[in-house]
């Protein structure tokens, strides 16, 4: 048990608790997984992928159920504990990248450790850096993120979600709103980076094709984990 | 980024530079609020300096007489019973004050008293040939009187020379009995005091009516004129804080009797009229600077909601609401602050071309505009804090933001 990232056990997720338009969109979900493992998550819309990929990204709190990250019991811990097992284990890539405009590539990149350091160091910047590099975009390292393309932008994402080296990437169609060559690029970048440092992959999308070339394939329908199982092509 | 700015720091800097159009426009707003405070508040103090100035130089902070004689009926009311008796007020005679020198003592050994002067002053007459003047004769200790009225500033003609055959003029009385300095006149009270006195000085208290009336001598020519030998009608005082004479003179009443009269009861309507100023201008200052809070605030709130997004990957990506809730309090204050230096310069450009346009008709300054350099350090603090506190709404909305609500929103 020593290389599980993430156990999920018994989470449920209802909204409008109390009041008669009381929906629970996951039921009763157990999911474990295990260090360096690139997992898909997929399902029609409206089946809960977002809202289990927050509650694992400690965005959202489970209404029943317990989440381990890294081993931790995450329901004991205060708003506090929470922010900051989130910038340490955590790192996440949104269909829209979201880096702030007001930043270069590199400083967006530095952003992780900035927030959890404070201050701005030269071993922030070598480390982002070498992360830029490793998503080959060290020529763009001074440009602003509205001067990039989507894809660019994506892999600055993928880049600053390594940052602090965390146990888990969460991705929420990080590939949706880019055409096919980048959206491969992308997907392909994130598995090379996860092989490399075995970093945990959960990644959220309805291209088949993308999921078909993941280690694991779980599909939720209705807040139910309906299929669970190992890729045999990949 | 600067290695020695914390995140907060650099992200409100970064997030003011990014929204240029919005922080120009707030940045003015607050710039203009300041200069208007900053030019208004020297305009006022100058303008009450020079108020001040001349009526202060001109008169003692405050004067010492023996109280007002009293007429007491004889007769006393009983219990349950009215006396219905028309008692009529006294003529005032020239007074003096009783065992002045003891006064004058103690009133030196007064820490709240700068300078203590015995005077004689009583009505009297000039006469010139046919010509004659009711005039205020003033009898003076020249050593001790200058430091409570600078006389020999005021001199425009001769000297400031007292001797006990000299007397100083004012200057519309000189010209009014059409003589000039060297000429001797006549000086009459109604004690039957009599003695020809040589003008050895004219003065300009700056008051036409002071001008004309007061005329002083040496203490003993006065004395001898007025019938009052080795007596003094009053006794005038100056005190550290012109401000405080009203408080420092109830307490000389209190403690010696006498009635104390000061600068501020003197002239009621002026102090009353400058005190309305100044709270009006306190009132100004106080809408100004509500009004510029108001700017700050409604632009960080829209700042915040623009942001929400970017707000909400700071706190997925570790960011806790403290670091937030302090990047928009900082942005708040550097608008206050960037503010108000840019309004104190305005309020400095301001006040040079006040300088130059502000003239008399004789093209000489209306009065000396005083920047009190402290005004520009007030003004910067006062402004920061205002920022700050104009922020602190929209900077809790943008720490309470929940990350998945700002992200999918």
């Amino acid at each position: 048990m020593a290389d599980e990232v993430l156990r999920l056990e018994g989470v449920s997720k209802s909204y409008g608790l109390g009041t008669p338009a009381e929906v629970e969109v996951l039921h009763d979900i157990d999911l474990t997984l295990e260090k360096g493992e690139f997992s898909a998550l997929i399902g029609p819309s409206g089946s809960g992928k977002s809202t289990l990929l927050n509650i694992v990204g400690l965005l959202d709190r489970p209404t029943r159920g317990t989440l381990f990250i890294s081993g931790q019991d995450t329901s004991t811990l205060d708003e506090a504990s929470l922010t900051q097992l989130r910038g340490r284990e955590i790192g996440f890539v949104f269909q829209y990248h979201y880096l702030l405009s007001a930043f270069t590539a590199l400083e967006n990149v530095m952003m992780p450790m900035l927030l959890e350091r404070g201050r701005p160091d030269e071993q922030m910047r070598a480390t982002a850096r070498e992360l830029l590099e490793k998503v080959e975009l060290t020529q763009w390292q001074n440009s602003r993120a509205t001067n990039m393309s989507g894809g660019q932008q994506q892999r600055v994402a993928i880049a600053r979600a390594l940052a602090l080296n965390p146990a888990l990437i969460l991705a929420d169609e990080p590939t949706g709103n880019l055409d096919t060559q980048s959206a491969n690029n992308v997907f392909q970048l994130m598995q090379q980076v996860s092989a490399a440092s075995k970093t945990t992959v959960l990644l959220v999308t309805h291209n088949m094709d993308l999921a078909r070339r993941c280690d694991r394939v779980i599909e939720l329908v209705d807040g139910r984990v309906v299929s669970d199982h190992a890729n045999p092509a990949a | 980024m600067n290695d020695l700015l914390p995140f907060e720091w650099i992200a409100a800097i970064r997030f003011l530079r990014e929204g240029r159009l919005q922080s120009l426009f707030i940045i003015s707003g607050v710039a203009i609020g300041v200069a208007v405070i900053v030019f208004m508040s020297a305009l006022l103090a100058g303008m009450q300096a020079n108020i001040f100035k001349r009526v202060l130089t001109s008169q003692p902070h405050i004067t010492l007489q023996r109280p007002k004689e009293v007429a007491r009926p004889q007769r006393t009311d009983e219990p349950g019973q009215a006396v219905l008796a028309t008692v009529q007020k006294p003529s005032q005679r020239v007074s003096t004050v009783d065992q002045w020198r003891k006064v004058r003592d103690d009133m030196r050994r007064r820490s709240d008293v700068l300078a203590v002067s015995p005077t004689v002053t009583g009505p009297a007459f000039v006469i010139r040939g046919d010509g004659s003047q009711a005039i205020s004769l003033i009898g003076i200790d020249p050593e001790e009187y200058i430091k409570i009225v600078p006389l020999p500033e005021k001199i425009v003609a001769g000297t400031f020379r007292m001797t006990n055959s000299d007397m100083l003029v004012g200057t519309q009385l000189a010209e009014d009995l059409g003589v000039q300095l060297g000429d001797k006149l006549r000086v009459a009270t109604a004690a039957g005091g009599n003695l020809t006195l040589t003008i050895a000085g004219i003065f300009d208290m700056g008051s036409r009516s002071v001008n004309q009336r007061n005329v002083y001598v040496l203490l003993a020519t006065a004395q001898n004129l007025a019938q009052l030998i080795g007596e003094v009608s009053s006794i005038d005082l100056t005190v550290p804080d012109p401000m405080q004479a009203e408080v420092v003179a109830r307490s000389i009443a209190n403690e010696t009797g006498l009635d104390a009269l000061s600068w501020i009861a003197n002239n009621n309507q002026l102090f009353v009229a400058l005190n309305a100023q100044t709270f009006t201008s306190e009132m100004i200052r106080l809408f100004v600077a509500l009004s510029v809070a108001a700017g700050i605030a409604s632009v960080l709130v829209v700042s915040v909601v623009q942001r929400s997004k970017e707000v909400g990957i700071l706190r997925a990506m570790g960011g806790s609401r403290g670091q937030l809730l302090r990047v928009f309090l900082i942005q708040g204050a550097v608008v206050g602050l960037v503010g108000s230096i840019i309004g104190s310069t305005i309020a400095t450009g301001l006040i040079a071309a006040w300088r130059v346009v502000a003239k008399n008709p004789d093209g000489t300054p209306m009065f000396l505009l005083t920047i009190d350099p402290s005004l520009y350090a007030w003004a910067a603090l006062v402004a920061t804090l205002t920022g700050l506190l104009a922020a602190v709404t929209p900077a809790i909305r943008a720490a309470r933001l929940e990350p998945v609500v700002a992200i999918r929103g």
